[in-house]
């Protein structure tokens, strides 16, 4: 991976965070609403992930959607918009915080009922196969998400019928307050794979340098057609489960631990150490994110309210 | 008498018959550790530890269909679908399973069991965490529904839930768990299919249930002003329905708005209404109106989200029809 594209990780990174955490102060302020799902700890994971994708390729997530979708490549300003019900979010104001989708993108949505989307992941793989076309569809979900029925017919499916997904389990060990150990059989998520046949890799997600290794390897495998397979990619959220979380399942002194492994601090180390980048070229990469954000506000809270008058708009595609 | 909130009520019900009965036990997730998603079982887990205030896996089906079976053994569990939205994952085990299962076999297998859920709009969740499916599931017989206006008759039809043999869905409503009444101490029980009146009234007969009652009572204080007496029924149980007071009063006051907070195609008004004009024909001075959700799944914007529910100002314009 070249170096510029690693300073562009960092980008995608900090712009992530700094979204996030003027989210968590929109919210506070009442200009977002609903519930809302902070990405911040996990920033490594899709970044590295869609960072290893080709524009063929789709993806699709849960509702923990801000990050996948600013690196899927939607502009700040447009998941803002959408943070804040304006008519130009990027899902019309809505779906909000949980809805992001950008279809020119090759993004299909976040998705708020648990484990939901992977059928339809391997769905989306279904028509791309069916059509000879050489997309992979990337299937992120939480280590929670993996109790559900869903999660075992859709996996099942695609093994049985050989689809290109690629299927990403982001286990940030906390289902809202369940540790993976309380909630599944085997708190290994990969060894889930396993029982589907499925090659699988355990891999390091505070580290965005490993995500995009391992995901390029996986992602190259699926499209050759050797069959659906699975990444557990570790990692951990620094935030609640949502807004207005008690946090009353974890310790702060564990909370604290995991943020010593901040994917941010790992990248910045690695820039430095290895002598990639400077530390005023980082500062000016921070500044650029900071602005971006700053100016998406102001953009979003300019933007108008979607038209009482649109309440029908798109319930059916065809006119009734 | 305490003057509590609906979540309390609720709550009170759940802990008070815990206590009397050992085989009373809560599953779902996050009912534990956490307390509940809406707090609903916040101390629970500390008082009546983890084999009786069971955190599950997310797995809807299985958290109905571990409720069914421990149910069919003699246990008489709650189980918690953290909102009525999620039931759609277990949809098989509530409707093919638990609705069927002692009629389809003779009478054999009782299921003294409860499903608690909660639903609604109202607070910028979007189309699928916003919903009021209640009538989906009113549909099927062997399914009793109980939705609650009042915190007095949270408390005294969850208690009955609870005790009664059969598979209970009681839907709760999120924008309500705040709401505040007077709730007697104690075993207080009020039994299930029974509705009642929650205002008198002359003029005009307002028929609904939970949410709507909140918005009906604000509607009948808007139409006081101008001399009409609107008499509110509170549904309490859509299925068994009591229509006993609905034509009781409409054949006082010959006119009926029926309210709900879901959808109006296929909904709990066009039931009410048809059994109106069934059971009351020769009454009727003017067409039925059905106060409902605009036929919309539920958007993420306020204001676009607030177009769609149903309001007081509705209710009172559809009086003003009636009248
Ligand atoms: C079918 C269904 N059940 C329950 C919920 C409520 N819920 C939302 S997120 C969540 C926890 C999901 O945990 P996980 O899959 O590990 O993802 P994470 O939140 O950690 O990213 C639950 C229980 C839901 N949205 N859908």
């Amino acid at each position: 991976m070249d170096n510029a594209n690693l300073l562009d990780f960092y980008y995608q990174m900090v712009l992530i965070r700094r979204l996030e955490e003027r989210g968590a102060e929109l919210y506070q302020a009442g200009k977002i609403g609903g519930f809302m799902h902070l990405y911040i700890g996990q920033e490594a994971v899709s970044t590295g992930l869609i960072g290893a994708r080709q524009p063929q390729d789709r993806v699709i997530t849960a509702y923990r959607d801000h990050g996948v979708a600013i690196n899927c490549g939607i502009p700040a300003n447009e998941v803002i918009a959408e943070l804040m019900g304006k008519a130009t979010g990027i899902s019309q104001g809505r779906g909000g915080s949980m809805h992001m989708a950008d279809r020119t993108r090759n993004f299909w949505g976040g998705h708020a009922i648990v484990g939901a989307h992977l059928p339809i992941a391997a769905g989306l793989a279904l028509g791309d196969k069916y059509a000879g076309r050489d997309g992979v569809t990337i299937c992120m979900f939480g280590e929670g998400a993996t109790n559900i029925g869903f999660f075992h017919e859709a996996v099942n499916l695609a093994k049985v019928w050989n689809l290109p997904v690629l299927w990403v389990c982001e286990n940030n060990r906390y289902g809202m307050g369940t540790t993976v150990e309380r909630a599944s059989a085997v708190s290994e998520i990969q060894q889930k794979a396993e029982g589907y046949g499925m090659v699988h890799e355990r891999v390091d997600g505070m580290n965005v340098l490993a995500v995009y290794d391992a995901s390029k390897k996986a992602i190259e495998a699926v499209r050759n057609g050797s069959g659906p397979r699975m990444l557990e990619i570790m990692t951990y959220r620094f935030r609640g489960h949502s807004m207005g979380d008690p946090e009353r399942y974890r310790k702060q002194a564990e909370v604290k631990k995991w943020e010593e492994q901040d994917p941010l601090g790992v990248l910045h180390n690695h820039l430095i150490e290895n002598q990639v980048t400077s530390i005023e070229v980082l500062e000016e990469i921070e500044e650029r994110a900071n602005l971006a954000i700053q100016k998406a506000v102001e953009f979003a809270e300019a933007s108008p309210e979607p038209g009482l008058d649109t309440l029908f708009n798109n319930i059916y595609a065809e006119e009734v | 008498m305490s003057r509590l909130t609906m979540r309390e009520a609720i709550s009170q019900a759940m802990w008070e018959e815990m206590e009397k009965d050992p085989s009373v036990f809560i599953l779902g997730e996050e009912v534990g550790v956490w307390g509940g998603s809406y707090a609903v079982t916040k101390g629970f887990y500390d008082h009546f530890g983890g084999e009786r205030v069971r955190d599950t896996p997310i797995a809807e089906t299985a958290i109905i269909g571990a409720a069914i079976g421990s149910a069919m053994t003699g246990l008489r569990p709650i189980a918690e679908l953290m909102t009525i939205n999620f039931a759609f994952a277990a949809m098989d085990q509530i409707v093919n399973q638990a609705a069927k299962l002692h009629y389809m076999f003779g009478g054999q297998f009782v299921l003294p069991l409860v499903i608690r859920a909660v639903g609604g709009g109202g607070r910028q969740l979007g189309a699928t965490h916003s919903q009021t499916p209640d009538a989906v599931f009113a549909h099927f017989p062997g399914l009793k529904v109980v939705s609650p206006g009042t915190p007095a008759d949270a408390k005294g039809l969850l208690k009955t839930a609870i005790r009664s043999n059969d598979p209970i869905l009681f839907i709760e409503n999120a924008t309500m768990y705040q709401v505040r009444g007077e709730v007697p101490d104690g075993d207080y029980l009020v039994p299930i299919g029974i509705s009642c009146i929650q205002r008198p009234g002359k003029d005009v007969t307002i028929v609904t249930y939970s949410k709507g009652l909140e918005i009906s009572l604000k509607a009948a204080e808007e139409l006081a002003k101008d001399g009409i007496e609107a008499e509110i029924v509170d549904l309490r149980t859509l299925r068994p329905l009591d229509m006993g007071p609905v034509i009781e009063s409409f054949k006082k006051t010959n006119r009926a708005v029926i309210v709900e907070e879901g959808w109006k195609s296929f909904g709990v008004g066009a039931e009410i209404a048809s059994r109106i004009y069934e059971q009351a024909f020769d009454y009727v001075d003017a067409p039925v109106v059905r106060v409902a959700q605009k036929e919309v799944p539920l958007p993420y914007n306020r204001a676009l989200e607030q177009s769609a529910l149903p309001q007081p100002s509705d209710v009172v314009a559809a009086v003003r029809e009636v009248l």
